[in-house]
C-alpha cells in the first residue's frame, strides 16, 4: 500500500523545478508526512466520502485545485498580507476557492455534486488545507507550494482511494459503480453472498484509516515512536 | 511614503480589495455557468416526475421521454378547480415553472394565503394507462423535503412515488428518499372505497403497515417521517377534490 514511496523511479537532473528538495515534497507527504494516517488531518471527510470511488476521486479532485491554487496565491501574496488578518485572508481565498468548484460541480457532473455536496462545502474546514496554507504557503515561494499542495493532495487521495476502494468492494460489490462481484453470487438471487452493510457506515472508514496505519508504522522505522 | 503592510490604512484597502475580487469572480463564475445548472435542475425535474410513474431513465435521456409520457402539464387552485388556459407542452407549460417550493415558503412566511396557492398536476400515459402526477412540497427536520406522487386514472390508487429532500440525516431521515420507503406506496390508496378522502399516513413504530391508507416511517428519522406525513395529508386533500373530478368519481361523500 505504501509502497509508492520506495520506487520513485525518475532520476532527474538537479533542475530547479524538480530539484531533491521539490521531489521531496510532492513524495514526503505520501508517506512519511502523510496529512491524515500521520498528522492525522482531513480525517472528517476520509470517513464521510469514501462509500465510493467515484465520490473519493471528486473530492480528491476538489482538494487538490483549491490545495495548489490556495498555496500558490497566498504564497504570492505572502509578503502582502497583514500578519493581523493572515488567517482571515487565507480563509477568504479558500472559501472563493472552494464555492468556485462546487459551482463548477454542480454545472458539469451534477450528480456527483449532489452526493459530496455537503462535503465540497466542507472542505474550507478541512484542516490539511488551512494548515498547508499557514505552515508552508506563508513562508515559501509560489512553485514550492504548488508542489507541497500536489504533494499533500496525493498523500490524501491515496488513502482515501484505497480507503473507498475496500468500503465500495465489500460494501456494495461494485467499483466506480461498475458490477464486480457478479449478481448471481448474491443471496437475493439465489448465491450465497451477502453485501457488508457495516462497510457502508462511516466506523468502517475509521477502521480501514486505523488498518492503514497500522500497515504504514509496521513498515516505515521513522514512525515508529520511542517509548 | 514607507510601505507598511501592517498598517490599519493598509490592513482595511487589503481586506476590502481581497473580498471585492474573490466576490466579482464568484459572482461571475456564477453567472457563467447557471445556464447549465438550471438545465440540470429541470431535467432532474423531469426524472424525478418519471420517477414517481416508475419509469427510471439518465437524466440527458429525460426529456425525450418526459415528452412521450407526460401528455399534459396544469394548474389547479386550492379548491382543486383546474386554471384554464395552459395548453402548452408540458416541459414549456406554466406548471412546470411554477417553483412550488418558494410558493410553500411564501405560505409559511405568512405572505401568501393558502387559498391563493397553486398546484401543478401532470397527466401521463404510461403504457395506455392514464396517471396523474402529483407534486409536492413540506418541510423535514433540517430542510425542505419534496415529493412526487403519481395516482392511478380512478383517481384514489398510488401508482408510485419518489421523495427527496435537500439535507436530511444521511441513513436516517434521507432514507425517505429511498426505494424502502418509496416501494411501500403502489397500490395504497387515498380515499375509503366510499370515497372519503383518508390521505395517506406516514406511521411511527411500523405496526400498521396493513392499512392500505398508511405506510411505515423511518425508524431514527422520526421528524422528516412527520414531514412527509403532514405534506401528504395537506397536499392530497387538495388534489383528491380535482381527482375526484377529473376522473368522475364524484362519490357520495364527507
Amino acid at each position: 500500500m505504501s509502497t509508492e514511496v520506495g520506487t520513485m523511479p525518475e532520476v532527474k537532473e538537479a533542475s530547479p523545478l524538480f530539484g531533491k528538495k521539490e521531489r521531496l515534497l510532492i513524495t514526503d507527504p505520501l508517506n512519511d508526512n502523510n496529512p491524515i494516517t500521520v498528522q492525522v488531518l482531513g480525517i472528517c471527510s476520509a470517513l464521510a466520502i469514501t462509500v465510493k470511488m467515484a465520490n473519493a476521486l471528486v473530492m480528491s479532485i476538489s482538494v487538490l485545485f483549491v490545495l495548489v491554487f490556495g498555496n500558490m496565491i497566498i504564497s504570492a501574496l505572502r509578503n502582502t498580507i497583514p500578519s493581523r488578518i493572515r488567517i482571515i485572508a487565507q480563509l477568504v481565498i479558500c472559501a472563493g476557492l472552494v464555492t468556485l468548484v462546487d459551482i463548477m460541480l454542480k454545472a458539469y457532473v451534477y450528480d456527483v455534486s449532489k452526493q459530496v455536496g455537503v462535503y465540497v462545502g466542507l472542505i474550507i474546514t478541512n484542516c490539511i488545507i488551512m494548515g498547508r496554507f499557514e505552515a508552508f504557503a506563508m513562508g515559501n515561494k509560489v512553485w514550492p507550494s504548488a508542489l507541497d499542495g500536489i504533494g499533500n493532495t496525493l498523500g490524501y487521495a491515496w488513502i482515501l482511494v484505497v480507503v473507498a476502494f475496500f468500503r465500495e468492494l465489500f460494501g456494495s460489490g461494485t467499483l466506480m459503480g461498475f458490477r464486480v462481484i457478479p449478481e448471481s453470487l448474491y443471496a437475493t438471487s439465489g448465491g450465497v453472498y451477502f453485501n457488508n452493510n457495516m462497510m457502508i457506515l462511516p466506523p468502517m472508514a475509521l477502521v480501514l484509516v486505523g488498518i492503514i496505519i497500522w500497515i504504514q508504522r509496521a513498515r516505515n522505522a521513522k514512525l515508529i515512536e520511542q517509548a | 511614503m514607507a510601505f507598511d503592510k501592517n498598517s490599519n490604512g493598509f490592513t482595511f484597502g487589503f481586506s476590502i480589495a481581497l473580498v471585492v475580487v474573490v466576490g466579482t469572480i464568484l459572482a461571475v463564475t456564477y453567472m457563467a455557468l447557471k445556464p447549465a445548472y438550471d438545465e440540470n435542475v429541470r431535467r432532474e425535474k423531469m426524472q424525478n416526475i418519471l420517477a414517481s410513474l416508475n419509469v427510471e431513465v439518465d437524466r440527458d435521456a429525460a426529456p425525450e421521454r418526459f415528452q412521450q409520457i407526460v401528455g399534459r402539464a396544469g394548474l389547479i387552485d386550492a379548491q382543486g378547480r383546474p386554471i384554464p388556459g395552459d395548453d402548452k407542452d408540458p416541459a414549456s407549460s406554466d406548471a412546470f415553472q411554477l417553483d412550488i417550493l418558494k410558493q410553500y415558503k411564501a405560505w409559511k412566511a405568512n405572505e401568501l394565503k393558502a387559498e391563493e396557492m397553486l398546484y401543478p398536476v401532470y397527466e401521463a400515459n404510461k403504457e395506455g394507462k392514464k396517471l396523474f402526477v402529483l407534486p409536492m412540497v413540506g418541510t423535514g427536520l433540517w430542510g425542505p423535503i419534496w415529493g412526487y406522487v403519481s395516482v392511478e386514472s380512478d383517481g384514489r390508487t398510488i401508482h408510485g412515488s419518489t421523495f427527496d429532500h435537500k439535507g436530511e440525516t444521511p441513513g436516517l431521515g434521507a432514507e425517505i428518499a429511498t426505494p424502502i420507503f418509496e416501494q411501500q406506496f403502489p397500490g395504497k390508496t387515498m380515499t375509503d372505497p366510499n370515497g372519503t378522502f383518508t390521505g395517506i399516513k406516514v406511521y411511527k413504530g411500523g405496526s400498521n403497515t396493513t392499512d392500505e391508507h398508511g405506510v411505515d416511517g423511518i425508524s431514527g428519522g422520526t421528524i422528516t417521517s412527520d414531514g412527509v406525513d403532514e405534506m401528504l395529508r395537506r397536499t392530497l386533500a387538495v388534489y383528491d377534490v380535482y381527482l375526484k373530478n377529473a376522473t368522475g368519481n364524484s362519490y357520495s361523500q364527507r
